[in-house]
């Protein structure tokens, strides 16, 4: 009712006045919201806490959307997003809330919940003063509850604890208060029940936003200062920048310079994220929208670049460290002939994740391709989903590897993975957090996967990069009958090379198709053979029954192996389908 | 067998044309033989089983009532405008395939025969081969085909083991089969073959070497040994599919075929082509045909044929399919002559290819004057004298290239598909080397 939800009837955009029914085609005049009646805030959650769920609501609070049974995580405009019930790319959305008879500009930057989002999270936080910290009342505290907590803390960011969910049976947020207050310092009575699904007490969220964080410290009457903190391209607009505009303002027809490539361009448009763009006359100090000036490529809107008006240069504000890959991939078409396309694919793709690394790379195996890095191993399923969903692209993507650098000398789980453990600390009587230093190559490929399986899915996990380590780590080589097979030389810690050579072995017994002589298998350190595998000879190749009938589908099939057999790899006299490699290659676990 | 009137006397009448025509032939001394443009072999699908084996993927029915005397009427259209289109003259051998055409009437096969002696030259002795299975061929009846002009048996034993038969699907036991294969023996002495199966699913090698040891004792001249192929859409793919039954073991199959022929070998059998033992020179002719690329009519539903259309001249030989399902096929009979639903022009190339890979299926192989026959570009010496890949299967002993022509070893023989791999794309190699641009589909 509307007793009970003060401001609920009237903090509205659409039907307050700013956009009265007369002048509904009139662009929203933004210089009504002064520095102090804005709040740019985030959420940042643990996977599945419910984060997206949350600014569903609050969108439908403050009117951005209607309140439909249909608002289900309006934020996630990928399909892919939507599949996974992940927040990929960060959104951003204004909203318009009055609050004790004021009218505040909240600017909602959601961000992406998984790990390997976090450079995500990060550049999404620079153009924050406050974030709220979902936490699943179910769950407590999790492992990206803590990564992003500290994100955010380190940002000198208010912190303000929701916890969701309440309206689940076994939820208990008393206990999360505790593990709150212990984990983050924070009091407990600073935390916010709420069940975002249900839409309780989500009023008192933006109330908390209102009250506790505070407006950014910007100047309206200095030059202009925007900080680009995410871009995507729109194939008939160009590169289209999201700002945050610490300083000034900016309108359509400005010349602006970046102070990355002080390449001068001229403004066509200005707006606000509502979610979707809506342009405005003008951006002014302290808030949050869209600039499109010209811009082809996404690499000229750098994230963390500083614009400033032409003429007039400011002091670029610290921009952020640039996304650092984690995660190496090889990339091919599945026909070469595809190549082309899925070159511009990528390109289009890498247009909205300039996170991604791209640098051409060819295997003997697959022909020509790339060498792509990502920053996680979710990133690059959904980088690969992605292409497939929205291009249509059919891909192989070999064996995820991790960079080495070239000095090439180097509980059960964790033991078997190389970690060092680095400190322990229970958050409750249930939980203990735990750090381990890890080698990179233990843990992209199925370390998660592992841990969820082995604690029956309550242990989750996070990390962060702690720089190279040296490691004994060892050369290993693939022979067919006494030749090296040059797509499948791997690195290896020394310990591991038995095990991964014997995995290597068998994957290729299995996919070799025999021939009219033995196959030796073998994995070799040196002259020394780790593993050997063997592939008898064929003894009986022929169709039994060949008569009239018979002849034209034999010769089809001979015909079609014929041709399979041009396109083999001869390593020695020994011919190899290249899928063998494909098979080998993908499915290779690095244990 | 109660028979209308009528049609007992239609039967009396083709069995005593069949007899006559064989007296008059054999009184009639040796034929000159016609060039090879103008010989063929003609095979006469039945498309009707008593029941479906779980092994078979053929292109068969189980009806419930066959009306025979359309059948009859269209495979006799059939084989007329065949003969008529391919302007054959002498047809060396009819073999009559399925399905299960030992479950036609005897009246079906005379009529087929005496269309085909009406407008070719059908010697008398020109082998008639009848598909039989051991269950629908009790003595009377097989002698009814001997009258109608079958003089050679195939009999689809399987098997000497009843649980095996079982799991096959077929409707016979061990002793029903082996004393249908006396009487066929007693009627069609030397000419009676007999179809063994191995590889089947669970089966061992020593039991299977022991059903082919009995069978020694009571086979005839001829005797085919297969391995089963799991095909997609039969019983016993979905069995193993679904793991009721273990895969059959390509292993211990290839054990069984290695011993099974240098048994054979013993028992004084020439392996004369992958699957096919005879002694006593019982060769059989009309299948010879297809390993020689020979010319073929193939009659009834689904049959295949290859031959050249008279008057089309040159190399035009098609490969021709008729309409696999025996309604469709009946009326497409009745409308046109014929029920070919599919005809592909061979390339030169193509039957080139053709030649190789059926021709090494055999003992003798690809002989010099045969290869020479179909007047290729080049020589065996020159496509394959001279190439490395081939070289190493001659150095492995496993092909043989020498003053007779080109073949495989004993040991060859088993893994011919492996060496086609080979022996193909150079064929094509030398092909495209010699004809620099071959014409369309060839």
């Amino acid at each position: 009712t509307g007793a009970a939800r003060p401001g609920a009837a009237t903090n509205s955009w659409p039907t307050d006045r700013l956009f009265c029914s007369a002048e509904l085609k009139e662009k929203p005049d933004m210089s009504k919201f002064l520095v102090e009646d804005i709040r740019n805030f985030s959420i940042i959650a643990h996977v599945d806490h419910g984060k997206s769920t949350l600014a569903d609501r609050l969108l439908e609070l403050t009117g951005t959307i209607d309140k439909t049974k249909n608002n289900k995580q309006v934020l996630d405009k990928l399909q892919v997003e939507r599949e996974r019930g992940i927040t990929v790319k960060a959104q951003t959305a204004s909203l318009f809330y009055s609050f004790q008879g004021k009218q505040y500009l909240l600017n909602l930057i959601d961000t992406p919940g998984h790990v390997d989002f976090s450079y995500e999270v990060s550049r999404s936080l620079s153009a924050c003063q406050g974030v709220l910290l979902v936490i699943d009342a179910n769950e407590g505290i999790q492992a990206q509850t803590v990564a992003n907590f500290f994100l955010a803390f380190e940002a000198q960011l208010t912190v303000i604890p929701v916890i969701n969910k309440i309206d689940l049976k076994n939820a208990d947020p008393d206990m999360v208060e505790k593990q709150i207050e212990k984990v983050f310092d924070i009091p407990s009575d600073e935390c916010i029940k709420i069940s975002a699904k249900l839409g309780t007490n989500v009023e008192s969220v933006l109330q908390a936003v209102i009250e506790r964080i505070p407006p950014p410290k910007v100047h309206r009457k200095n030059p202009l200062r925007a900080l680009v903190f995410d871009s995507t391209f729109d194939q008939y607009r160009g590169v289209i920048a999201n700002v945050a505009l610490f300083d000034g303002v900016v309108s359509k027809g400005d010349k602006i310079v970046s102070a990355h490539n002080q390449k001068t361009y001229e403004v066509n448009e200005v707006g606000v994220l509502n979610p979707n763009e809506k342009s405005t006359h003008k951006l002014y100090a302290g808030q949050v929208g869209y600039l499109i000036a010209g811009m082809k490529d996404v690499t000229e809107a750098q994230i963390g670049d500083t614009l400033y008006l032409h003429n007039h240069p400011v002091e670029p504000l610290p921009g952020f460290k640039s996304a650092k890959p984690m995660v190496f991939a090889g990339m091919y078409p599945v026909d070469q002939s595809e190549y082309n396309n899925l070159k511009s694919a990528i390109e289009k793709l890498t247009l909205n994740d300039s996170s991604v690394t791209v640098h051409r790379d060819s295997s003997l195996a697959l022909g020509a391709g790339w060498r792509l890095g990502f920053l996680g191993l979710l990133h690059m399923e959904v980088f690969n989903q992605r292409l497939e969903q929205e291009y249509n692209a059919a891909v192989i993507l070999t064996t995820p590897t991790v960079p080495y650098k070239a000095v090439l000398s180097s509980a059960k789980l964790i033991k078997a993975r190389r970690a060092v453990q680095q400190n322990m600390m229970f958050i409750d009587q249930s939980r203990v957090m735990l750090k381990y230093l890890f080698p990179l190559n233990e843990i992209v490929v199925d370390f998660y996967d592992s841990l969820k399986s082995l604690s029956s899915g309550y242990a989750s996990f996070d990390y962060e990069d702690a720089g190279y380590q040296t490691a004994e780590l060892v050369k290993m080589d693939i022979l067919l009958n006494g030749n090296i097979v040059e797509e499948l030389v791997t690195i290896v810690h020394k310990d591991k090379a038995h095990t991964v050579g014997k995995t290597i072995c068998e994957r290729l017994k299995d996919t070799l198709p025999r021939q009219l002589f033995e196959i030796a298998i073998q994995a070799a350190i040196g002259s020394k053979i780790v593993a050997r595998e063997t592939v008898k000879p064929y003894r009986k190749n022929v169709l039994a029954k060949c008569y009239g009938g018979d002849i034209t589908r034999k010769m089809k099939l001979l015909k079609r192996q014929a041709e399979g057999k041009k396109r083999m790899r001869k390593i020695g006299n020994i011919e190899v389908p290249k899928d063998a490699f494909i098979k080998v290659l993908k499915t290779q676990t690095n244990k | 067998m109660v028979l209308p009137a009528a049609r007992t006397r239609g039967l009396v009448a083709a069995a005593k044309a069949a007899q006559r025509r064989r007296r008059v032939d054999s009184v009639g001394g040796s034929p000159s033989p016609e060039p090879a443009s103008r010989r063929a072999a003609v095979y006469v699908h039945w498309p009707y089983c008593e029941k479906r084996c779980s092994y078979c993927n053929f292109n068969k029915y189980i009806p419930r009532g066959v009306e025979e005397a359309a059948m009859r009427n269209c495979l006799v259209t059939e084989v007329r405008t065949l003969l008529q289109l391919s302007g054959v003259q002498r047809v060396e051998s009819v073999f009559f395939g399925g399905g299960t055409p030992s479950l036609a009437s005897p009246h079906t096969v005379a009529a087929v025969l005496e269309a085909v002696a009406q407008i070719a030259h059908l010697p008398a002795d020109s082998e008639v081969t009848l598909e039989a299975n051991p269950t629908s061929s009790p003595a009377s009846r097989l002698a009814e085909f001997g009258a109608a002009g079958v003089n050679r048996l195939s009999i689809g034993l399987q098997s000497l083991d009843d649980t095996e038969l079982q799991l096959l699907g077929r409707t016979h036991s061990t002793s029903s089969a082996l004393r249908a294969l006396a009487e066929a023996r007693r009627l069609f002495p030397g000419r009676v073959s007999v179809d063994l199966m191995l590889g089947l699913p669970a089966q061992q090698v020593g039991p299977w070497l022991r059903q082919l040891q009995e069978l020694l004792h009571h086979c005839d001249d001829h005797l085919s040994l297969y391995q089963l192929s799991l095909e997609r859409g039969t019983a016993l793919f979905a069995q193993v599919q679904r793991g009721v039954l273990p895969a059959p073991d390509p292993e211990l199959a290839a054990e069984m075929y290695q011993e099974g022929r240098a048994l054979l070998r013993e028992a004084g059998f020439r392996q004369y082509e992958v699957s096919n033992f005879a002694r006593n020179g019982a060769l059989s002719t009309h299948n010879w045909t297809y390993w020689q690329c020979g010319q073929y009519l193939g009659i009834g539903p689904g049959a295949h044929g290859r031959f050249t259309l008279q008057g089309a001249g040159g190399h035009a030989r098609e490969a021709r399919i008729q309409t696999l399902e025996p309604d469709n096929w009946m009326k497409e009979v009745m409308l046109f002559g014929h029920g070919t639903r599919k005809r592909v022009p061979l390339g030169k190339l193509e039957l080139l290819e053709e030649v190789l890979a059926m021709g090494l299926r055999t003992d003798v192989g690809l002989t010099h004057q045969h290869w020479q026959q179909f007047e290729p570009p080049l020589t065996l010496w020159d496509i394959f004298g001279a190439n490395k890949e081939v070289k190493e299967l001659l150095e492995q002993d496993l092909l043989l290239l020498d003053h007779r022509g080109l073949r495989c070893s004993w040991q060859g023989l088993a893994v011919l598909d492996s060496l086609l791999l080979t022996l193909l794309p150079r064929l094509q190699e030398a092909w495209h080397q010699t004809t620099p641009s071959p014409a369309p589909g060839g």
